[in-house]
């Protein structure tokens, strides 16, 4: 049923490399940036590295609060 | 002459005109209407345009100047696309309020003084409230408590005004200091309808309940008008930088939890107010810029992210992350408009919210705020990942959730593509869009380094967001929020309350009924057939008790004598 190119495996797959491939450009591209008002923002790859860890402590977080605060989405039903 | 219109007449009047209107001429004045707002707005004059007496003060009721007719031209594009995008709703409710409410929107953007604000402030709440009631009987309970958290507001709001008259003798609305319990008042109302913490649970509450054409007009006015009047009352106000921040954060964490795919806009509303709030707080030209640009980029991608998800909730009924998925097969033009509102959202190169995001940044740059700079940066990572890939991932691929409706109407995918090309085209040619901001422009945005940066800001959470995406899988959740105090906690304790007053109530009477049958007995005791009371007295006994009497007497007149 489900037969859309975009869904194919191999699809998915040629999908990553060419994730990756831009992904390692970008960093490569950090030689170009000259512009610094912080001092971590000097360091290689600053947005490559300092987006994703931001992104990680976000999700593991927000997985953190929900333990305390997700309930079942009919708790104001009744 | 036209200049004496006051533009916002046209949309409230329209509005309140519209459910008279038969064939052919509602849709021509939804869509006329807003455009001949737009005309308007451009010819109000800088300064005093038009004057009312009331109740011995002098309003200003329309005032112009390049910040009022920024938010009024958004406004009015706003009413348009929103008309356009709803010509096919069939709740006349909706359509007549949601013109009063652009009006009103645009009626506290020109308001010279606090009076006229307060005075559409408060038209504001009632007519965002009947687009929220006119979705129907399931929409009720949460329109009542966003017109609650609203009319609360609005009290606030006129008490810090009325103080503020008290103390100044002045009416007229512009930069305060926060210096003072009226003015702490003032800023509350404003913060309330900005969706700030811990008052913001009233949006992701109310706002998804609205029909999915309500939703897109919703998004668009209250939020806004606040970022507006927070700009015009309390530029540099350092509270705000906290308070914005808090808010951007407090958004990604609860639309990352979130499954119902309009929730996770509505808390992606509150992310990006919390941008425009701090880069207020900062308050310097290029901060404040940032805020009103932002503001302006950011009701034309919410609206267009919410019009994707307004035309998927009307073909197929479902809301939910997990019921949704696979849509890209038969809804391409709402899966690719629905993805550059979130490229937008999330400040991609090439689209609007690059060029008025990356100004708040550089307002915190330039006043060298190292942490405030980082958040701000964690935080734009934060909205790709919450907003600018999940989104369009849950609800247009991720799986084959089997459903293949086809594309809405003509005239939502006209407004749908309408606004995606004002993403793309403002986020290309920002010129002139800088051209009427409140400052002169000194910003360039297309850097080598600024669009290397936040490539790899966005690219590297689409990875993180890629690889923890076992991580974020969708459930039949919701997350509590502050509105848990008063949907659960409140009547929880009002539910104790009333039990004890109960047995209070319960102890009170019985003591009362034993007291009561106590002086009954006593009274038949002595006063019944057989009490010593109610017995007939002889002669004799009365002969005795004056004997009595009389010896008294006698005995007293001797000692007194």
């Amino acid at each position: 049923m489900d037969d859309h190119w975009l869904t194919r495996d191999t699809t998915v797959r040629r999908l990553w490399i060419a994730f990756v491939v831009i992904l390692a450009v970008l960093v490569l591209l950090d030689v170009t940036r000259h512009e610094a008002h912080f001092t971590l923002e000097a360091i290689f790859g600053f947005g490559a590295w300092f987006g994703f860890l931001s992104c990680v402590a976000l999700i593991v977080f927000a997985k953190a609060l929900g333990v305390f605060l997700k309930r079942p989405d009919t708790y104001y039903d009744s | 002459m036209t200049a004496s219109i006051p533009p916002f007449a046209i949309l409230i009047l329209g509005g309140l005109a519209l459910p008279f209107l038969r064939g052919a001429l509602r849709p021509a004045a939804l869509l006329l209407l807003p455009l001949i707002t737009l005309y308007l707005v451009w010819q109000v004059p800088d300064g005093v345009a038009l004057q009312a007496d009331f109740l011995g003060n002098t309003l200003m009721l329309v005032k112009g100047d390049t910040l009022s007719r920024l938010f009024a031209t958004v406004f009015a594009i706003m009413a348009f696309a929103g008309s356009l995008y709803a010509l096919n709703q069939s709740r006349t409710l909706e359509l007549a309020a949601a013109f009063c409410y652009a009006g009103s929107a645009i009626g506290v953007v020109f308001a010279g003084d606090l009076i006229t604000v307060f005075i559409f402030w408060e038209l504001m709440a009632i007519a965002s409230t009947l687009v929220v009631v006119s979705a129907g009987p399931s929409a009720q309970s949460a329109a009542l408590r966003y017109a609650a958290i609203h009319l609360f507001g609005g009290v606030l709001l006129m008490a810090g005004i009325a103080g503020e008259i008290a103390a100044t003798g002045s009416i007229e609305f512009r930069a305060m200091a926060l210096d003072s319990v009226p003015r702490a008042l003032i800023l509350a109302g404003f913060l309330i309808n900005a969706g700030a913490y811990p008052l913001s649970a009233w949006l992701p509450d109310a706002y998804p309940e609205s029909s999915w054409s309500g939703m897109v007009v919703l998004s668009a006015f209250t939020t806004k008008t606040a970022v507006y009047v927070l700009m015009r009352g309390f530029p540099g106000t350092e509270l705000l930088i906290y308070l914005g921040l808090f808010m951007v954060f407090y958004g990604i964490i609860y639309a990352i939890l979130e499954n119902d795919m309009r929730r996770i806009l509505a808390y992606s509303i509150i992310n990006q107010v919390g941008f425009m709030v701090t880069g207020i707080g900062i308050g310097t030209q290029m901060a404040l810029n940032g805020a009103a640009s932002h503001a302006f980029t950011h009701i034309i991608y919410k609206a267009l992210l919410l019009m994707s998800a307004g035309s998927v909730l009307y073909m197929t009924g479902k809301r939910k992350c997990t019921d949704l998925g696979g849509l890209f097969r038969t809804m391409p033009v709402t899966c690719v408009c629905g993805i550059i509102g979130a490229l937008s959202i999330s400040s991609f190169p090439l689209t609007s919210g690059f060029i008025s995001k990356s100004m708040i940044s550089q307002g915190a740059a330039d006043q060298h705020m190292a942490i405030v700079w980082y958040l701000l940066a964690a935080a734009s990572a934060g909205v790709f990942l919450h907003a600018g890939i999940k989104f369009p991932w849950f609800v247009f691929f991720q799986k084959d959730s089997g459903l293949r409706p086809a594309e809405p109407p003509w005239n939502m995918r006209a407004a749908m593509i309408f606004f995606a090309f004002l993403c793309i085209g403002i986020g290309i040619l920002p010129a002139p869009l800088y051209a009427i901001l409140p400052f002169p422009v000194t910003f360039v945005p297309y850097t080598t380094s600024h669009v290397v940066f936040y490539l790899q800001l966005l690219l590297f959470s689409g990875l993180a967001f890629f690889l923890m995406l076992d991580w974020l899988k969708r459930s039949l959740t919701i997350t509590l929020d502050v509105d848990w105090i008063w949907r659960k906690l409140g009547p929880a304790i009002f539910r104790w309350f009333d039990a004890r007053s109960d047995r209070v109530w319960d102890d009170l009477r019985d003591a009362a009924g034993r007291a009561a049958r106590g002086v009954a007995r006593g009274v038949y005791r002595h006063h019944g057939p057989t009490g010593a009371l109610a017995r007939t007295w002889p002669t004799g006994n009365m002969v005795f008790w004056a004997t009595v009497l009389l010896a008294g007497y006698l005995v007293l007149s001797y000692l007194a004598f």
